[in-house]
């Protein structure tokens, strides 16, 4: 059994919580972290043809901004915290990407933040926490 | 004496509102006018026709190319249709790319552009000319473009630029300039020039003032007659508001109701064709038998023959270059692969949505026939056929789906006016590249082109459909005479990335991610 744990990451407050928790049971168990970071996207939406224009740029950026503002300051913390930790930073399906994430990286677990949605938007468009504690190929702890 | 001023005072609020509209009719026919004739020695050229026929020679050279293409690139749109549709699914796409335009993206943009009026109004104008049998040569020049839009969109991004700061500029213009110098050959930028001042024209032109014009004949057809200019002003305003403004909002919206619109505008199609399923195979008798006779039809065969070419190239666009502007910015090694995506777009818009159109028409008895000898009847001019309640262009259109579900006109209005608007941007785009091409890119100069665009709206609404159905089409086989002689001489160029493709697609070099 691999020790890695997967956390599912953005700029929210739960993320936040879940990263402290994810930190305590990688310390505890002598975990290595994997810090996923997912930029929503679906090759099947419409651009305008500006937009396609300018596609390539844009995608530059998001990625910098996410690298620099996101995760590069989480994981230099981590490892003056002495945290064995590496960081990935995809566009995608939310739920699927991380996923994939999981079965590349050969993690055993995932923890990721609970957002705070309403039962009933959650109920009509779903929760990336709820179809990744279905379809998650590993125990999945949600974090409040 | 009192008594008259007071007749006086009551009469000059009638007299007011019964002169406005004279006054406004009066504007339309006024712009009409000094459309018609600062425009016609351009379309006398463009569409002259051979020596003692009435054959167009432009219509020819389209037909010449996309046969050329077709047998150039052996039936490449038949060979190449299950690849495309894979592309388009993403089972060849790297995962690491994600978050660049995809090959669905590019083509759902590229159709956006394409799918509009000539879908809907422009069949009906072939169809009401040229009779059933247009709806042939349609379908014909449908399939043969798919070659012609391979070839050009492959060169559009295999010669697009990159700028420093990662955006990307292609079309025509570059593929003429680097393509020819590559190959040694002159004149390439000469042509480059000649194909922006023509893609300027075709998008003031079929792009604009077309779409604004028959926007403003469906809403008077919803809503009761009213002078154009009044439409054309609303229009303007909004495109501003997009090009100018860059109130993305709006274009975001459309982009996403279009292609709704789209599907749904053949599945009302499907259901009528379905509630009269008796009638389809007599309906294909009579496209066969038009096609072939042209019975009764002004100009024959050849008429029909005219007809189906002109429409399906004015609605589909393969050969005239603007494909290549709308394909060449999309993310991909292999340049190839954007073309293999184009093709679908002809087959798309003219062989599956035109011809939906021209069946609704020819199915719901919209064309008047003789009914002893089942010949169609011309009207005066003996220029067109007789349609019920004498409808051409996209009433037509509406009146026959219409006749089916009567609430549908009101949902072709709003289909008709975010086609228009979508077109509208989509060639504001393309326009704008070939005016940054000529005049370099800057604020100013992009700013002045966007308000020239803006006014031709205005102008488009106003006008008649004759002398605006004519300049427009006159502008955009402009664009494809300059851009097929460039895809002659360049062709040689895809067969060489076609051959290489195929082969490492066959070996396995090439090989689905999924």
């Amino acid at each position: 059994m691999s020790n890695k744990i997967v956390l599912g990451y953005d700029d929210s407050e739960a993320a936040k919580s879940a990263l402290a928790f994810a930190v305590s049971l990688a310390k505890a168990q002598g975990a290595e972290l994997v810090i996923a970071h997912v930029l929503e996207w679906s090759p099947y939406s419409f651009l305008t043809p500006e937009e396609i224009e300018q596609r390539h740029k844009r995608r530059e950026e998001e990625l910098k901004r996410a690298e620099d503002a996101l995760l590069a300051p989480v994981r230099k913390s981590l490892e003056d915290d002495g945290v064995t930790v590496s960081t990935e930073l995809k566009y995608g399906h939310i739920a699927e990407t991380l996923i994939d994430v999981i079965k590349k990286s050969g993690a055993s677990h995932l923890i990721i933040g609970r957002t705070g949605h309403s039962a009933l938007s959650s109920r009509l468009f779903g929760s990336v926490a709820g179809s990744l504690a279905q379809a998650a190929p590993v125990p999945v702890t949600i974090v409040p | 004496m009192r008594k008259s001023i007071k007749a006086a005072a009551l009469s000059a609020p009638l007299l007011l509102a019964a002169t406005a509209p004279a006054m406004a009719q009066s504007v339309d026919e006024r712009v009409n006018e000094l459309f018609a004739s600062s425009t016609g020695w351009f379309v006398n050229l463009i569409f002259s026709p051979f020596p003692g026929t009435s054959f167009p020679w432009i219509v020819a050279w389209l037909v010449i190319a996309a046969t050329v293409f077709t047998l150039y690139f052996g039936l490449i749109q038949f060979r190449a249709f299950p690849h495309s549709i894979s592309l388009v699914k993403g089972d060849y796409s790297d995962p690491n790319d994600a978050g660049e335009v995809s090959h669905f993206q590019a083509l759902a943009t590229a159709l956006s552009g394409t799918v509009g009026l000539g879908n809907i109004a422009g069949v009906a104008v072939a169809v009401g000319i040229g009779g059933p049998g247009a709806t042939f040569w349609m379908i014909l020049a449908g399939l043969m473009g798919m070659a012609s839009k391979f070839t050009e969109c492959t060169l559009g991004v295999k010669y697009r630029n990159e700028f420093e700061d990662g955006h990307v500029s292609g079309g025509p213009m570059y593929y003429m300039t680097k393509g020819f110098a590559e190959r040694g050959l002159p004149m390439g930028k000469f042509l480059a020039v000649l194909f922006s001042v023509f893609c300027i024209l075709g998008a003031f032109g079929g792009g604009n003032m077309f779409q604004a014009n028959q926007a403003h004949a469906q809403i008077s057809g919803v809503v009761g007659d009213y002078p154009g200019w009044i439409t054309g002003v609303v229009f303007a305003a909004v495109v501003f508001a997009v090009i100018v403004g860059g109130l993305k909002s709006i274009a975001r919206v459309t982009e996403k109701v279009v292609p709704f619109m789209g599907v749904m505008y053949v599945a009302a199609a499907l259901v009528i064709l379905a509630m009269n399923a008796d009638k389809i195979g007599w309906a294909f008798g009579q496209i066969f038998e038009g096609a072939f006779t042209g019975a009764g039809v002004a100009g024959g065969m050849v008429g029909a023959l005219i007809q189906g070419f002109k429409r399906a190239a004015f609605s589909n666009e393969a050969g005239v270059g603007s494909a290549a502007i709308a394909h060449s910015a999309v993310k991909t090694k292999e340049p190839i692969t954007e073309g293999f995506v184009s093709l679908l777009e002809p087959f798309i818009d003219t062989v599956v949505i035109c011809t939906m159109t021209a069946l609704v028409i020819i199915i719901t008895g919209q064309l008047i026939q003789d009914p002893n000898t089942g010949l169609y009847l011309l009207d005066e001019g003996a220029s067109t056929i007789q349609t019920v309640d004498g409808n051409k262009g996209v009433a037509l259109t509406s009146a026959a789906f219409s006749s089916a579900f009567s609430w549908f006109q009101y949902v072709l209005a709003l289909a008709v006016i975010l086609f228009a608007f979508s077109t509208m941007i989509s060639w504001s785009y393309y326009g704008l590249k070939a005016w940054t091409f000529l005049f370099g890119e800057g604020q100013t100069t992009e700013l002045v082109f966007k308000v020239i665009f803006c006014i031709f709206v205005v102008i488009g609404a106003a006008a008649n459909l004759g002398p605006v159905i004519d300049f427009s089409d006159a502008a955009i086989f402009a664009m494809a005479v300059v851009n097929i002689i460039a895809l002659y001489f360049l062709m040689p160029i895809v067969k060489k990335e076609l051959n290489s493709y195929m082969a490492r697609l066959k070996s396995g070099e090439i090989k689905k991610y999924s």
